[in-house]
């Protein structure tokens, strides 16, 4: 009896290496605490959740940033693995969410939208990237996927007045099961083969067979690209995208559409590059049929919109096309490229969608182009940001967009690809017909009104530095590419 | 004798998941039945890996169920939370009538 309670006493177990992930511990924490606080705290102090919310992000930066240039390390037996290009999607979550945080406040608290909540399950999404981008093995992805998506879902139904935003959570969330038991389906077949959960051994595996005779590989990664296609909001798996930025509050729209893509972009990294490099020959061409599919039908969705969130909104569909072409080269050159265009197009869509709200006033939504008509009389500086986004989503020079799309197309010819780097370049020039249409009508119709435009400080500081983000980074973009290229080496 | 093969449950996760999809695309009536068809497909993808798990011997298929089991609770919920907002604005769980956002 002694012997046998001695042997499990001193069973060996390993104690994993927790310095990875303190990030997600504190993550973690501070949510539990923020829940906390907000429940107890009255109602007119409630702005300290927000505080603490943008608290908790600024610390999490940091402690990610001093990892920066730890080596890749893979923890808990195999299931996290903490490496540069995680460390870089991390800190773009949290300047996202960050930046999306700042810009909502006004908008909520004029709604009397339940404040506290929607900061909480902000950082519960994060939490649930940063997992997803850290992943090493299909059952974290999995659940960092499902994390960062549930409360997203839930936040779209956060106001409860708002009958568009209750048809499209439920939109989102039908759409968004579906995409989630596809990939499922497709990470089942991977392992049916493999036998494995973990990505380095579904790859060794994946180097040893013979491909051609195994037509389950096909079917696995064609399960698996639909579901990340699906996260991205790509063509043919769009149809959630539009209505849903339509119908979600603005707020809302803005998170969507800028941290999850992010995290999207780790997603793909993980499952194409870590776990299936064996099959690039396969996605490569799945992803040039996305990537056509998706520049062709949100450019031309988009002339014809009147809406303006549902003009970004296929604009969006549209660059998710483009971000896809730097994937599909299977260079590091690509994914780097890739990985540009997506801070880009989140610094964009942050500026674009933070515009609607800024715009909108209780009981007023300025969602139709219409609204902008004349705002460079009203106010010129605001109108001067807006132009220098629309500018940079159409990819005109000095901005940031131009050397992403630069990039990307750079990336394209060097493998050789030059026949869909000349119809990336049409598009671009079709897609670029909308957004200069938006510069028109701010800048050369007549307003409705000239009452000056007012708005908060604080607003305008964020605006400020969102649009002058764009310009800046258009003229220096070495530094965050040659960051993005260190990350894929 | 008959022998229940690896083939036979698989055969068996792909009618589950093809009937769970096909609910969602044919279905035009009932938004519950639409979160039904979801849970159908991820327990389809829970006897893969069953499947998969006893072809292998490897216990990793099976911890993954408890898992995909777990978060489909948490769909259910989240889901369930999401019609009874629907509901109070619409009166209605008919997929048809979900058709102001469009174009």
């Amino acid at each position: 009896m002694g012997g046998i309670k001695r042997r499990v006493l001193s069973m060996p177990f390993n104690i994993p290496n927790f310095v990875p992930i303190i990030p997600e511990l504190f993550m973690l924490s501070m949510i539990c605490v923020i829940i906390m606080t907000d429940v107890f705290v009255k109602q007119e102090q409630r702005i300290i959740t927000y505080f603490l919310t943008q608290f908790t992000l600024v610390i999490t930066a940091l402690i990610s940033l001093s990892m920066f240039h730890m080596p890749t390390t893979i923890t808990f037996s195999g299931l996290f693995i903490l490496d540069p290009i995680a460390t870089f999607l991390k800190l773009l979550i949290y300047i996202a969410g960050f930046f999306v945080f700042w810009y909502s406040r006004d908008y909520l608290g004029v709604r009397s939208i339940a404040i506290g909540e929607n900061y909480i399950l902000g950082l519960l999404a994060i939490l649930g990237m940063m997992v997803l981008v850290s992943s090493h093995n299909f059952l974290t992805l999995f659940l960092g996927l499902e994390l960062s998506a549930l409360p997203v879902y839930a936040m779209v139904a956060l106001w409860r007045e708002s009958v568009d935003g209750s048809e499209a959570s439920m939109k989102y969330f039908v759409i968004g099961s579906l995409a989630s038991a596809m990939l499922l389906y497709g990470i089942s077949m991977l392992y049916g083969i493999t036998g494995s959960l973990d990505m380095r051994v579904v790859a060794n595996t994946l180097a040893h067979t013979d491909l051609s005779s195994n037509l389950f590989f096909m079917f696995g990664l064609i399960f698996v690209l639909v579901g990340i296609a699906f996260k991205f909001g790509a063509a043919p798996f769009h149809m959630w995208v539009p209505d849903v930025y339509e119908g979600a509050p603005s707020p809302m729209t803005l998170f969507i559409s800028s941290v999850p893509k992010i995290a999207a972009y780790g997603l793909a990294v993980r499952l194409l590059i870590d776990a299936l490099p064996g099959l690039h020959v396969q996605w490569q061409q799945i992803l040039i049929v996305v990537a056509i599919l998706s520049m062709a039908l949100g450019n031309f969705a988009a002339i014809v919109q009147n809406n303006l969130k549902r003009m970004l909104a296929y604009s969006s569909i549209s660059h998710m096309g483009y971000m896809s072409l730097g994937l599909l080269c299977a260079t590091p050159d690509g994914y780097a490229a890739g990985l540009f265009y997506m801070l880009a197009y989140a610094i964009m869509a942050l500026g674009g969608f933070a515009f609607i709200v800024l715009l909108s006033k209780a009981g007023f939504e300025a969602d139709q182009v219409s609204d902008l008509k004349g705002l460079n009389t009203r106010n010129p500086w605001l109108a001067f940001m807006f132009l220098l986004l629309m500018f940079s989503m159409a990819g005109i020079p000095p901005s940031v967009g131009f050397f992403a799309k630069l990039g990307v197309l750079e990336a394209l010819i060097g493998v050789h690809l030059i026949w869909l780097a000349a119809l990336a370049l049409v598009f671009a020039i079709i897609g670029s017909y909308y957004y200069i249409r938006v510069v028109k009508v701010m800048y050369f119709e007549e307003p409705e009104h000239y009452k000056p435009f007012t708005y908060s400080k604080d607003l305008a500081v964020a605006m400020s530095i969102n649009g002058i983000a764009v310009l800046y980074f258009g003229m220096f973009p070495d530094s965050l590419i040659s960051i993005c290229r260190a990350a894929f080496q | 004798m008959m022998f229940i093969t690896l083939t036979n449950y698989l055969i068996i996760g792909a009618i589950l998941f093809g009937l769970g999809m096909a609910g969602m695309v044919v279905n035009r009536k009932n938004l519950i039945a639409l979160l039904m068809c979801v849970e159908l497909m991820l327990l389809a993808v829970n006897t893969n890996f069953i499947a998969f798990s006893y072809y292998h011997q490897d216990i990793t298929g099976q911890i993954f169920v408890f898992f995909i089991l777990a978060v489909a609770a948490a769909e259910a919920a989240i889901g369930l939370a999401i019609l009874t907002v629907l509901f109070k604005h619409r009166k209605t769980v008919d997929v048809s009538q979900l058709n102001t956002l469009k174009g």
